[in-house]
């Protein structure tokens, strides 16, 4: 069991560099997947309110 | 991408590894030279097969963005770019613990390990450049193009242990034909670990590429605000 140390570094050094690579990866998405949520609700807000102030098209007489 | 597909490929990514891990501790056979570390082996390839295929990947994103100048290509790029990093750099740690016992020291200007060196650098600088510059599609042409450039030090770290002196062995071919590896179980595990860490890069290359799919959405979901501000200003 010589060198079982440095086989047992290399190993945690590899499931840890991979396991927080995953966890980062994660807590980017779950975090843009709420900012892309709260941008979509004030980009309707913003476009119903224009709507809602632009005057109906006046009918032309015939 | 479905949450419940990416949910699926992850299951199957660990399934995979948990199989790798089996193999590389209880199936295959101890190095009669190097001993236990040579384990390190069963790893430490896989991650540089992984950080190739990442630049190789980035080369190719590249490629396609300076030609169509789609962003999707750009985003493809920026995301095996980063995941090649990751593991150029688990490559070059576990190798230099690996080298510590064999060889008596962390670290040594070997050819292999010398361009692998410099590939690391060469994508840390086209990560440097993502991360500090805006993203505008100026600097999307730039990474395209550093990323191209850096893709061809793939090739000279795969061909160094030929063309220059070396202490780092050929493993999978060497200088006189055939492969470093004398049991086939020991060939039977590599491959296992190839596959385990082929299919940890699709399901990593997916995540991340999601991230900045969405990331790009969100910009343009700003540039569309300000446009609705300014339009109910205008009113």
């Amino acid at each position: 069991m010589d060198n079982f140390g440095y086989l047992f570094a290399a190993y945690t050094i590899i499931f840890a560099v991979i396991f927080f690579y995953v966890i980062f990866i994660w807590r980017r998405q779950t975090r843009l997947e709420t900012e892309l949520h709260a941008m979509e609700t004030r980009l309707k807000d913003v476009r119903d309110e224009l709507k809602s102030r632009t005057p109906p098209p006046s009918r032309s007489a015939p | 991408m479905n949450r419940r597909l990416n949910l699926a490929l992850g299951a199957l990514t660990a399934l995979m590894m948990f199989a790798a891990i089996y193999m590389v501790f209880m199936f295959v056979p101890t190095e009669a030279d190097q001993g236990i570390v040579q384990r390190i082996f069963y790893f430490h390839v896989p991650c540089a097969w992984v950080a190739f295929a990442a630049f190789g990947l980035v080369a190719i994103c590249g490629i396609f963005y300076l030609w169509l100048g789609q962003d999707i290509w750009d985003d493809l790029g920026y995301a095996a770019a980063e995941i090649g990093m990751v593991f150029c750099t688990l490559v070059l740690v576990t190798g230099s613990i690996w080298a510590k016992p064999i060889w008596g020291t962390w670290w040594t200007w070997d050819s292999r390990l010398t361009t692998t060196l410099i590939l690391w650098l060469l994508y840390g600088g086209y990560l440097m450049l993502r991360a500090m510059a805006d993203d505008t599609p100026q600097v999307a042409r730039f990474a395209a193009v550093v990323g191209i450039v850096a893709a061809v030090d793939v090739p000279v770290v795969v061909v160094s242990v030929r063309l220059w002196r070396t202490i780092h062995p050929a493993v999978l071919v060497t200088r006189q034909g055939g492969h470093g590896l004398e049991d086939p179980r020991m060939v039977a595990t590599l491959l296992v670990a190839l596959v385990a860490f082929t299919a940890l890069f699709v399901w990593l290359l997916i995540l991340r590429f999601a991230t900045l799919r969405m990331r790009t959405r969100i910009m343009t979901l700003a540039r569309d605000l300000n446009l609705a501000h300014a339009a109910a200003g205008d009113l």
